[in-house]
């Protein structure tokens, strides 16, 4: 029944697909990318780690349905537009990223920076090649769980109109149409396994060390 | 700006809490869903989190499982499971629950294993050496040094159950998300915009008051031995 519906709606389900990827995507990205150098900085200053890993945690407390709301009133966008709901995810993958960075860096051995420095490394070449490498095992463990959580608050975007996998959710729910919101549910999760999978693949490439040190996949 | 206004107009008039229906009303519609999943979900999560912690079985698979769970749109199973069970709009509280309480099993169950995980293992070895009981280490022990992780767990689990209650008002039930999406239809933005911002007041007065329990069940002792308020 499932694999029929899906069948005789492949042309919906891919469209809806590709709008949820190109929402999901940007934020998963652009969280890691925002949250390494603010991290950084957080690591080292102690009043921007207090003002950053406050700020993080009011943004994590901000539900998204209202968020999705309240953030075209703050950027000026119209209410239904999906870039509300790319910047809401942004704003979310970053109060978790942060802190994580944050993290990631207050944990690099503090001898193993010495020893850079004893070697003649500059600060930057001590930030590409010792910090940042040592950072990446708790860094991707935190994007595996950007990455999932915001792949599956897409579709609550689907509540304000804008059209992702949630849509399967709102029609079939009006229409009491269990297998066409089970064929949502199963493409969200099947999105979210091959980003997973797609992130595990480049940390094992990036990272080679990280199956020997990546203890942390479990945290919440 | 003028529409933030509206919004805080909308939000302290008096018209707009009394009554079925009302600010007041919604407020405690939507504490009482979520403190129904949550009590749901810490029966079932924290001892097993406990467990899993006590004995190391196990955590693979609650591994596994919270991050599959995490995984699940709780849109989708919301809509799936009332569809599926045939509620009629009265009972929608049961799918309602169950979506919310699977929500917050897994930071709880984290939060449990992973406290009990990081005690020091001479801690348990000594409790141990001088007779306790395995159910006396459980409750004497790993639970009073636990228990800063397991209510960060529990904080984190209360977050995104305040937070994810809002869509329950797409099933018909009360809740503060029925500001918001009763005012989409009639673009009645600041009353959609209240009903965000009271959400979001709620989220983080409950933090704040869940931090605070924090710091007071975390004994002077244990704040010692972890080195951290």
């Amino acid at each position: 029944m499932i694999v029929r519906w899906a069948l005789e709606n492949a042309g919906q389900i891919w469209s809806l697909t590709l709008n949820h990827l190109v929402i999901a995507a940007p934020p998963i990205v652009l969280s890691l990318v925002l949250a390494i150098p603010l991290g950084w900085w957080a690591h080292r200053h102690g009043t921007v780690r207090q003002v950053l890993l406050t700020g993080s945690g009011f943004l994590y407390a901000l539900p998204s349905l209202p968020l999705f709301v309240i953030l075209p009133v703050l950027i000026g966008t119209r209410i239904l537009d999906p870039l509300n709901v790319v910047v809401a995810l942004t704003l979310y993958g970053l109060a978790l990223m942060v802190r994580t960075a944050t993290e990631a860096f207050d944990a690099v051995d503090g001898t193993v920076r010495e020893n850079a420095v004893a070697v003649g490394h500059s600060p930057a070449q001590r930030f590409w090649r010792v910090d940042l490498p040592l950072a990446g095992p708790p860094l991707l463990a935190g994007l595996r769980v950007v990455s999932a959580s915001t792949l599956s608050l897409v579709s609550v975007g689907a509540l304000i109109g804008v059209r992702s996998l949630g849509y399967f959710f709102t029609d079939g729910y009006t229409r009491s149409f269990v297998t066409e919101i089970a064929v949502g549910i199963l493409g969200t999760v099947v999105l979210a396994l091959a980003f997973d999978a797609l992130l595990v693949l480049g940390g094992r490439i990036l990272l080679p060390w990280v199956r020997a040190t990546d203890t942390r996949t479990g945290a919440a | 700006m003028s529409f933030v206004l509206a919004a805080f107009a909308w939000m302290v008039d008096p018209a707009h809490w009394g009554g079925p229906g009302g600010i007041a009303d919604r407020l405690i519609q939507h504490l009482l869903y979520s403190v129904l999943a949550l009590v749901v979900a810490a029966v079932i999560a924290l001892p097993l989190g406990l467990w899993i912690g006590h004995t190391g079985r196990g955590r693979t698979v609650a591994i596994g499982l919270s991050g599959a769970l995490r995984a699940l749109p709780s849109l989708g199973l919301l809509t799936f499971l009332t569809v599926a069970m045939g509620v009629g709009i009265n009972q929608v509280l049961l799918p309602s629950t169950i979506v919310l309480a699977v929500l917050a099993a897994p930071p709880m169950l984290a939060g449990a294993y992973a406290g009990v995980e990081a005690i020091d293992h001479d801690v348990i070895d000594g409790a141990r050496a001088v007779g306790m009981s395995e159910r006396q280490i459980v409750t004497g022990v790993e639970m009073p040094l636990a228990a800063p992780m397991i209510l960060g767990g529990i904080r984190s689990a209360t977050l995104q159950v305040i937070a994810t209650a809002t869509i329950a008002a797409y099933l018909g039930l009360g809740g503060l998300g029925r500001l918001i999406l009763d005012g989409l239809p009639v673009r009645d933005y600041p009353r959609m915009l209240a009903g965000a911002l009271l959400v979001t007041l709620l989220a983080l007065v409950i933090d704040a008051v869940l931090t605070l329990l924090q710091r007071l069940l975390t004994t002077a002792g244990v704040r010692a031995a972890i080195g951290s308020g």
